[in-house]
């Protein structure tokens, strides 16, 4: 066993057991050092596989290692890192344990290179993913993650099911590309695509990720759809139907966030969009798409918890989240509404932002592969994105009316973590050679043509044009929007209530029906046998008792002699 | 914030009236800018003249009204579900 063997997810889960025994002073220095150590773990390891073990005739691999893994657990770890710092104030044990092992899980399943193994990773994720809402605990919280919690567990039910099947067809446990042809891989890709929030099960998500701490929720954005996200681009590339389904999130996302009225809701929509583009990418398939995915992923990770962390700046600040109650943050909270704007246009892709260097990579293949209308699609949603949350979020947080709050800026461990995620999204965004040159395959795209830049600009400026001018059309009002999770969280629940006291009356009628009957029968009985000469009714004198009972005692002493 | 105190710069009618005229001026650069660059259209039609800027303006529209057509059937109060 060499130093290589040591799977960098371990860091993290063994780390979690150790910080409810830190105490106040040393817990901050594991929850800053551990994901430092793992980034230094996973950038050490070379290409190859690594810590394999034999079980059950099964072959297990923990580290399977590749430019394309080391990214995604790259940002993984960044992400741990400064997500730990934005919530070093966070005063539950719990959600940061649970987060530790929920971090160190998705690097486990990034580096999984067998399904046995990826599935081992995917539950604990699930778990852990829970335990983080659920360690709010309130009421809302604990509904809130027990239906977060049923979700996942369908996917991993149906994910198991799948690598059985699968594993019993081809004999190998190995993680490899799939193609969606039998049943086993079927049910894998649909366990896959439940995390990633795909359509109709994608609910979970914005249902979660508002009602998760302030700190909880910026965790929550980065790994389980990211994980999904990497998975698929393993096991199904230039799988068609991603494109459809990717398609149709990217637009769901957008008109469910321009609906929306709670801040953290608006950007787990945007997440949902986000996410869409990607799985579009991995259904176009080609390098140039996988490497845009790969990039995406990568600066969304990043952009989106800098969104969520300006977000769970104002909640942890004002304990308010509803547009209509804020507005006018600006004046007080500049370091917020700056770094907030800088994630905003990070998502819209601005020029000089990382989202331009690696969403126009997806939009580029699209084109590459002549999907014309896709292309078009994935154009009018780049708009949408600037409308929904490029827009939409910073306007009616910081600026729109003016709420009379007056909050400062959080605590100097929240706005460093703001800093440090806004100079990375415009550092990606003025160097993406740095993070072109860790991509799975060679880059020769090149982001930054004066053309593309103006074109970009030109997009965007008449998007947000639109945003302002339609402004009296966004007016929030305290409204949610119906989704799918209304079929379980109201149909099926009032549809099953409804048949229950239709069996409960038909019961109870069978019930009294049966004592009518019965009590006619026993008046009948009482009555025909009513009356002084009746079997029934007869007197009978203690004394001829008494003699029957020594009659009978007298018999079996008699029978015992016999014997 | 106290009636007499002045209103932060930013939210002042002019400023406020400044961004929107800099703002159009901004777009109307924006559009005119076609003239100096070299489209590559991939499909014909986006290379045509000012076609991002419009393209941009109406999808947005049509996305926001087709947001609110759809809110009209799926918008409910926030206390929807708030007796589970």
């Amino acid at each position: 066993m060499t130093m290589n063997d040591f799977p960098p997810a371990l860091v993290l889960l063994l780390g979690a057991f150790l910080l409810p025994l830190a105490g106040k002073n040393i817990r901050p220095l594991l929850i800053l050092g551990l994901p430092l150590v793992t980034l230094g773990l996973v950038w050490n390891l070379p290409d190859g596989s690594f810590a394999n073990l034999s079980m059950f005739n099964y072959q297990l691999n923990f580290i399977h290692s590749d430019s394309l893994s080391r990214l995604f657990a790259t940002v993984f770890a960044i992400m741990t890192f400064a997500g730990g710092l934005f919530a070093l104030k966070q005063k539950s044990v719990m959600e940061q344990v649970a987060v530790f092992a929920y971090a160190g899980s998705a690097i486990g399943a990034v580096f999984a290179g067998d399904l046995i193994s990826l599935f081992i990773f995917w539950e604990i994720m699930a778990v852990a993913s829970t335990m983080i809402v659920l360690s709010v605990g309130s009421k809302i919280c604990n509904q809130v993650s027990m239906r977060y919690f049923q979700v996942h567990m369908l996917g991993g039910s149906l994910l198991l099911v799948g690598i059985l099947m699968h594993i019993h067809a081809t004999g190998s446990t190995a993680f490899s590309v799939m193609e969606p042809n039998s049943l086993g891989t079927i049910l894998i890709l649909m366990g896959f695509l439940i995390n990633v929030a795909a359509p109709p099960l994608s609910a979970w998500l914005s249902d979660a990720y508002s009602e998760a701490s302030f700190s909880g929720t910026v965790f929550l954005s980065a790994f389980t759809t990211k994980t999904a996200v990497y998975v698929l681009l393993r096991g199904f590339p230039g799988t068609e139907i991603l494109i459809f389904i990717g398609v149709f999130m990217i637009f769901y996302g957008i008109i469910y966030a321009l609906l929306e009225n709670d801040m953290r809701r608006i950007l787990a929509y945007s997440i949902v969009n986000q996410v869409g583009f990607m799985v579009t990418g991995i259904g176009i398939g080609t390098e140039m798409a996988m490497n845009g995915v790969a990039a995406h992923a990568f600066a969304h990770i990043i952009y989106k918890a800098l969104l969520l962390m300006s977000a769970g700046s104002v909640l942890y600040m004002t304990g308010k989240r509803k547009c209509t109650d804020l507005g006018g943050l600006f004046q007080s909270m500049p370091i917020t509404t700056i770094c907030g704007i800088i994630g905003a246009l990070a998502i819209s892709s601005f020029p000089f932002t990382s989202g331009f260097i690696s969403k126009s990579m997806i939009s580029q293949s699209a084109a590459d592969a002549e999907l014309v209308v896709v292309w078009f699609f994935l154009l009018a949603a780049s708009a949408g994105v600037f409308l929904h949350a490029g827009i939409k979020f910073p306007w009616f947080v910081f600026f729109q009316k003016d709420s009379g709050l007056r909050p400062p800026d959080p605590p100097w461990n929240m706005k460093l973590a703001m800093i440090f995620f806004s100079a990375l999204c415009i550092g990606i965004g003025v160097w993406p050679e740095i993070l072109y040159s860790k991509l799975p395959y060679p880059v020769t795209y090149v982001p930054y043509t004066v053309t593309h830049v103006v074109n970009m600009l030109q997009l965007l400026m008449f998007s947000g044009f639109a945003f302002f001018l339609l402004l009296p059309l966004m007016k929030r009002t305290l409204t949610i929007t119906l989704d799918f999770d209304w079929l379980y969280r109201r149909v099926f629940p009032t549809a099953l209530q409804n048949t229950f006291t239709v069996i409960w009356k038909i019961d109870t009628a069978i019930r009294q029906a049966f004592f009518v009957k019965f009590n006619q029968a026993l008046t009948f009985i009482s009555q025909s046998y009513q009356g002084p000469s009746k079997l029934l009714s007869r007197t009978y004198p203690a004394g001829s008792m008494v003699m029957w009972v020594a009659v009978i005692l007298a018999t079996y002493l008699l029978l015992s002699f016999i014997h | 914030m106290s009636t007499t105190e002045e209103k932060h710069w930013l939210v002042r009618p002019k400023t406020i009236r400044g961004l929107w005229y800099g703002g159009i001026a901004m777009l109307t650069m924006l559009v005119l800018a076609d003239f100096f660059i070299h489209p590559h259209p991939y499909f014909g039609i986006d290379g045509s003249f000012g076609f991002y800027s419009w393209y941009g303006l109406i999808t947005c529209v049509a996305m926001v009204i087709f947001a609110k057509a759809l809110g009209i059937f799926l918008k409910r109060k926030d206390t929807y579900y708030d007796d589970e």
